[in-house]
C-alpha cells in the first residue's frame, strides 16, 4: 500500500487542512442542532419556501455524487485505460459526496431524531422514498465497486460490478430529477425532462468536482498530469458543459411555448430579479459560456490552472442552476385558480421572498465539508492517486 | 326495494334521535344526521366521503369567522411570524382579469380523492382515512415537506416554532406538517368542522358539510342540482371540497 | 482537532434522539425492566383501579398507548380508555394541571428517574380537559375557546362515552 498520495514531509500541513474541514463539519452540525432546538423558524425557509439552500447543497453533492462515478464507468464499462486509472478516486468522492449530501438532507428534517422512521416506514408510492433505497444500494454498489478496484483478487469482477453501478447511478439520478418531475402542483416542476436533465446535470457537475479533486491530489504530491489526459478530459467536459445548456434550452422554450407557462417563463427569464440574475449572469454567463469558452481556447485549455478554474466555473453554474429551479421555482407562486387575481393573508398570488440564514449556510458547506473529510481521510489511509502507469511523464 | 326500505327505517330513527335529541340539547346546538353516527369501537369506513360545499356568492369579503372558529378550534395562532406561521384555512379574494368581477371564499386542504401529498409522502405519515379525510399521521412525519410542495392549494404548514397550547383534541407541535383536519375529532363524534359551525351561527351559510357518498344528503342534493367546481379540477384530483359561484 | 465539548452535546443529542426512539417501541424498553426501582410514585387524581394492572402498565404502557394511537389516527376509534387522553384525565397533578410539566408529575417522574426521553407532550397536551362533570351544554364562543371543552352536545358526549366504555371492553386484551 503506497502512502506517497500525503507524503510524510507534508505531514503537519495534511492534519492542518484536515482541522480546518473537521470545523467546518462541525459548524454545519452545530447549525442543524440550532435549527433543531429552535426550529425553522431561525432560517430564511417559510411556509412560502419550503426548500431552501441547504437542499440547494444537498441537491448539488448527490447530483455530483452520481456524475462523479462517470469517469469510473467509462473506464470499467467502456474499458478506457485512461478512465480506469481514476476509477478509485471516482467511487471513493461519489460515496463520499452521496453521504455529504444526505447528511445536509436528513439534519434539514424538522424531525431529524426520525431518521430510524425514514428508513423503516416507507411508502413505496413516494418518490422520496424510491430514493432511500436507491441511496442505499449505491452506497453498496459503489463499496463493492471500489473493493474489486483496489483487491487484485477481485479485479476480474471489477468490469461487472462497474456495469452495475453505472445503471444504478443513472436509475439514482433519475430518482432525484424525479423527485421534481413527480410534483404536479408548480410550474417549474412536473416534466419529465428533469429526470435526463438532472442526469446530464450529473454528469457535468460530477466531472468538473473530480478535476478539482485530481488537480489538488496532484499539485500536493508535486506531480503533474499528463496533457493528453488532461486534454481528455477537458474535451469531456466541455462536451457536457454543453449538454446542459442544451437541456435548459428546451426546458424554457417548452414553457415558453405553453400560455400557461410564459408568466412563470417571464418571471424567470426577465423581471424576477435575483434569479433572472443568477440564471442569466450565474448559470449560463459564469456557468456555461465562460467554462466553454475557456475549455475551447487553444492556448487557455492547455493550461492546467485556466481548466482547474473552467471546473470552478462549471460548480458555480451548477449551484446557481440548481437556486433558480429549486428557490425560484418556489418563489413564484402557485395558480390555484387560473385568470384570476389571487390575494390573501397566505401570500396566495404573489411572488414570495426567501432570504438564506447563515446556519442553512453552515449546514449546506458542512455537507461539502464531509465529503472532502471522507475523502482526504480515505486518500490518507488508502492509495487513489491515478496510477497512468503508461501515461505519465514525471515522477 | 332493500335499499328503500333502509331510507325509510333510516329515516325513522333519524326522527326518533332528533325528536329525542331535540328535548335533551340547548338550542343553537345541532347535531350532524345522528342516524348515521358511527358507534364509538368502530373504524371510520369507506361508506361515507366528507366533503364540504362552499357557496362563494353567500362567502362575505372581510368576513373571517371561518378562520376564526378554526383557530380557536385547533389551536392554530399567529406568533407574529406571518411566513412561517400555519394557517390551515384562509380567505382568499379573487378578481377576474378582463371583467374585474370579485370573489371571496375560504380555501384549505381540499380532502382529495387522490391526493398529491399522500403519494409524494416518503414515511406514509400522510394518507388519507378511509371517510375521504387527509391527515397528517404526526408520529411519523419526519418534516421533509415535500407534501407542501406536492400540494397544488398550499393547503399544507410547516410548524417552524415549539407550542404548549395545545388543545387536548388536536395535538401539534414543532418539527412537523399539518393542515385542515376537517376538524376529524369533530366529525368522529358526529359534528361539523368548527368553521362550518360557525359560517352557519353567523348567519352566512356559506359552508355546508356532509357525506358525499350519501345521495340523500343535503351537499349530494346541492351538488346533483347546482353547477360546482372543484379547485384545479385539470389536475383531477376528486376534491372532496366543492364550489359554488366561481 | 476537534472540540470535545461540542461533540459531546452533539453526541448527547443523538443520544437523546435515539432514546425516543426506544420510547416509540421501536425496541422493547428496557430501562423500566429493574422493577420496583421506581414504583413507588403514584399520582392518581380519579378513580381507584388502572385500566390494566400497575405492574402490568409500568412495562406496557407505551404499547398499549401504540396501539391506540394507531387505531385513533388512522381508523379513527375515539374515546378508548387506553387513550392518552384518558391516562391524563386521570393521573393530572391537581398542583400542575400536567402530567409532565415537572419531575413531581406522573409521566416524567418515571421518565427523568430512568432517563428515557418522552416526547408525547412535544405536540400532545399534557393537560387534562376541562372537568365534564355537570357540565352546563351551553356554551359562549369564548368558554369554549377557555375551556378546551370541544364537545357542545352534552348528549352526544354522554352518548359517546357508552359506546366507548362497550368498546375498549371488547378491545380490552387487545394489546399483548
Amino acid at each position: 500500500m503506497s502512502n506517497d498520495v500525503f507524503r510524510k514531509s507534508k505531514d503537519g500541513a495534511f492534519y492542518f487542512v484536515l482541522g480546518v474541514i473537521g470545523l467546518v463539519v462541525l459548524a454545519g452540525l452545530g447549525a442543524a442542532f440550532y435549527m433543531e432546538h429552535y426550529g425553522h423558524v431561525v432560517t430564511g425557509m417559510t411556509n412560502q419556501i419550503v426548500w431552501g439552500l441547504p437542499h440547494v447543497f444537498a441537491i448539488f453533492l448527490i447530483v455530483a455524487a452520481s456524475g462523479v462515478l462517470n469517469v469510473a464507468s467509462i473506464g470499467s464499462v467502456f474499458g478506457k485505460p485512461v478512465y480506469k486509472a481514476r476509477g478509485p478516486l471516482a467511487g471513493l468522492l461519489a460515496i463520499a459526496m452521496l453521504a455529504g449530501g444526505l447528511m445536509v438532507l436528513m439534519l434539514d428534517l424538522g424531525r431529524s431524531d426520525r431518521l430510524i422512521i425514514a428508513m423503516t416506514y416507507l411508502n413505496l408510492k413516494s418518490v422520496f422514498a424510491l430514493n432511500v433505497f436507491l441511496y442505499t444500494v449505491f452506497f453498496t454498489v459503489v463499496a463493492l465497486y471500489l473493493w474489486t478496484m483496489l483487491d487484485r483478487k477481485m479485479h476480474a469482477y471489477s468490469k461487472y460490478v462497474g456495469f452495475a453501478a453505472f445503471i444504478w447511478r443513472l436509475a439514482l439520478t433519475t430518482g432525484t430529477g424525479a423527485i421534481f418531475g413527480f410534483l404536479v402542483a408548480r410550474q417549474a416542476y412536473g416534466t419529465a425532462l428533469l429526470a435526463p436533465m438532472f442526469i446530464i446535470m450529473s454528469f457535468s457537475f460530477g466531472l468538473a468536482v473530480f478535476m478539482i479533486v485530481q488537480a489538488v491530489m496532484y499539485s500536493w504530491n508535486d506531480r503533474v498530469l499528463d496533457e493528453v489526459i488532461l486534454h481528455r478530459l477537458k474535451n469531456l467536459l466541455a462536451t457536457f458543459v454543453a449538454a446542459v445548456l442544451y437541456f435548459t434550452v428546451v426546458y424554457h422554450m417548452t414553457n415558453l411555448y405553453f400560455a400557461k407557462q410564459t408568466a412563470f417563463e417571464h418571471f424567470i427569464l426577465i423581471d424576477g430579479g435575483v434569479y433572472t440574475n443568477l440564471f442569466w449572469f450565474g448559470q449560463i454567463l459564469l456557468g456555461t459560456l465562460a467554462p466553454l469558452a475557456i475549455l475551447f481556447h487553444p492556448g487557455l485549455s492547455k493550461r492546467n490552472g485556466w481548466i482547474v478554474t473552467a471546473s470552478m466555473l462549471v460548480i458555480l453554474g451548477a449551484f446557481a442552476q440548481l437556486y433558480v429551479l429549486l428557490i425560484g421555482g418556489q418563489a413564484f407562486p402557485l395558480s390555484i385558480f387560473p385568470s384570476m387575481v389571487e390575494s390573501s393573508s397566505f401570500f396566495d398570488g404573489q411572488i414570495h421572498t426567501y432570504s438564506p440564514s447563515l446556519p442553512e449556510f453552515l449546514l449546506g458547506m458542512g455537507g461539502i465539508a464531509a465529503a472532502a473529510l471522507i475523502t482526504a481521510i480515505a486518500a490518507k489511509v488508502l492509495n487513489f492517486m491515478p496510477d497512468d502507469k503508461h501515461h505519465t511523464v514525471s515522477h | 326495494m332493500s335499499n328503500d326500505v333502509d331510507n325509510s327505517r333510516r329515516k325513522f330513527i333519524a326522527a326518533g334521535v332528533a325528536g329525542t335529541a331535540g328535548l335533551v340539547l340547548a338550542p343553537g346546538v345541532t347535531l350532524l344526521d345522528m342516524a348515521n353516527a358511527r358507534p364509538a369501537g368502530e373504524a371510520a369506513s369507506s361508506t361515507k366521503r366528507w366533503g364540504m360545499l362552499i357557496d362563494s356568492t353567500k362567502c362575505a369579503t372581510g368576513c373571517n369567522d371561518c378562520v376564526t372558529a378554526c383557530g380557536k378550534e385547533n389551536g392554530v395562532a399567529s406568533t407574529g411570524h406571518p411566513e412561517t406561521d400555519p394557517q390551515w384555512i384562509r380567505k382568499i379574494e379573487l378578481k377576474e382579469v378582463k371583467s374585474g368581477k370579485s370573489h371571496s371564499l375560504p380555501m384549505m386542504c381540499q380532502h382529495c380523492a387522490e391526493p398529491p401529498c399522500v403519494d409524494v409522502c416518503p414515511t406514509g405519515a400522510s394518507f388519507k382515512r378511509a371517510d375521504g379525510i387527509v391527515l397528517v399521521d404526526r408520529h411519523i412525519c419526519i418534516g421533509c415537506r415535500y407534501c407542501m410542495m406536492a400540494c397544488p392549494y398550499k393547503a399544507r404548514s410547516f410548524v417552524h416554532e415549539e407550542h404548549d397550547d395545545q388543545n387536548p383534541d388536536v395535538p401539534r407541535g414543532k418539527g412537523c406538517v399539518e393542515s385542515c383536519t376537517l376538524c376529524v375529532h369533530r366529525v368522529d363524534k358526529d359534528m361539523e368542522p368548527a368553521c362550518v359551525e360557525a359560517c352557519s351561527a353567523g348567519n352566512h351559510g356559506a359552508m355546508l358539510f356532509g357525506d358525499l357518498n350519501d345521495a340523500n344528503s343535503e351537499i349530494s342534493k346541492r351538488i346533483a342540482t347546482y353547477a360546482t367546481t372543484q379547485v384545479r379540477a385539470d389536475l383531477a384530483l376528486n376534491t372532496g371540497v366543492r364550489y359554488q359561484g366561481i | 482537532m476537534i472540540n470535545p465539548a461540542k461533540r459531546r452535546s452533539v453526541l448527547g443529542w443523538l443520544a437523546a434522539a435515539l432514546s425516543a426512539l426506544l420510547l416509540a417501541g421501536v425496541m422493547p424498553a428496557t430501562a423500566d425492566d429493574e422493577h420496583g426501582a421506581h414504583s413507588g410514585h403514584k399520582l392518581i387524581a380519579k378513580g381507584d383501579k388502572c385500566v390494566r394492572d400497575e405492574d402490568y402498565m409500568r412495562r406496557n404502557h407505551m404499547k398499549i398507548l401504540m396501539h391506540q394511537r394507531d387505531e385513533t389516527m388512522r381508523k379513527g376509534i375515539r374515546g378508548s380508555q387506553d387513550s392518552l387522553k384518558n391516562c391524563i384525565e386521570c393521573h393530572v397533578n391537581p398542583k400542575t394541571n400536567s402530567v409532565a410539566s415537572s419531575k413531581e408529575d406522573f409521566c416524567m417522574g418515571c421518565h427523568s428517574y430512568a432517563a428515557v426521553k418522552l416526547d408525547c407532550f412535544e405536540c400532545h397536551s399534557s393537560k387534562p380537559k376541562a372537568p365534564a362533570v355537570g357540565m352546563n351544554p351551553i356554551v359562549t364562543p369564548e368558554q369554549k375557546s377557555e375551556g378546551n371543552d370541544k364537545q357542545s352536545s352534552l348528549s352526544g358526549k354522554m352518548r359517546w362515552q357508552m359506546q366507548a366504555k362497550q368498546a375498549s371492553l371488547n378491545m380490552g386484551e387487545g394489546v399483548k
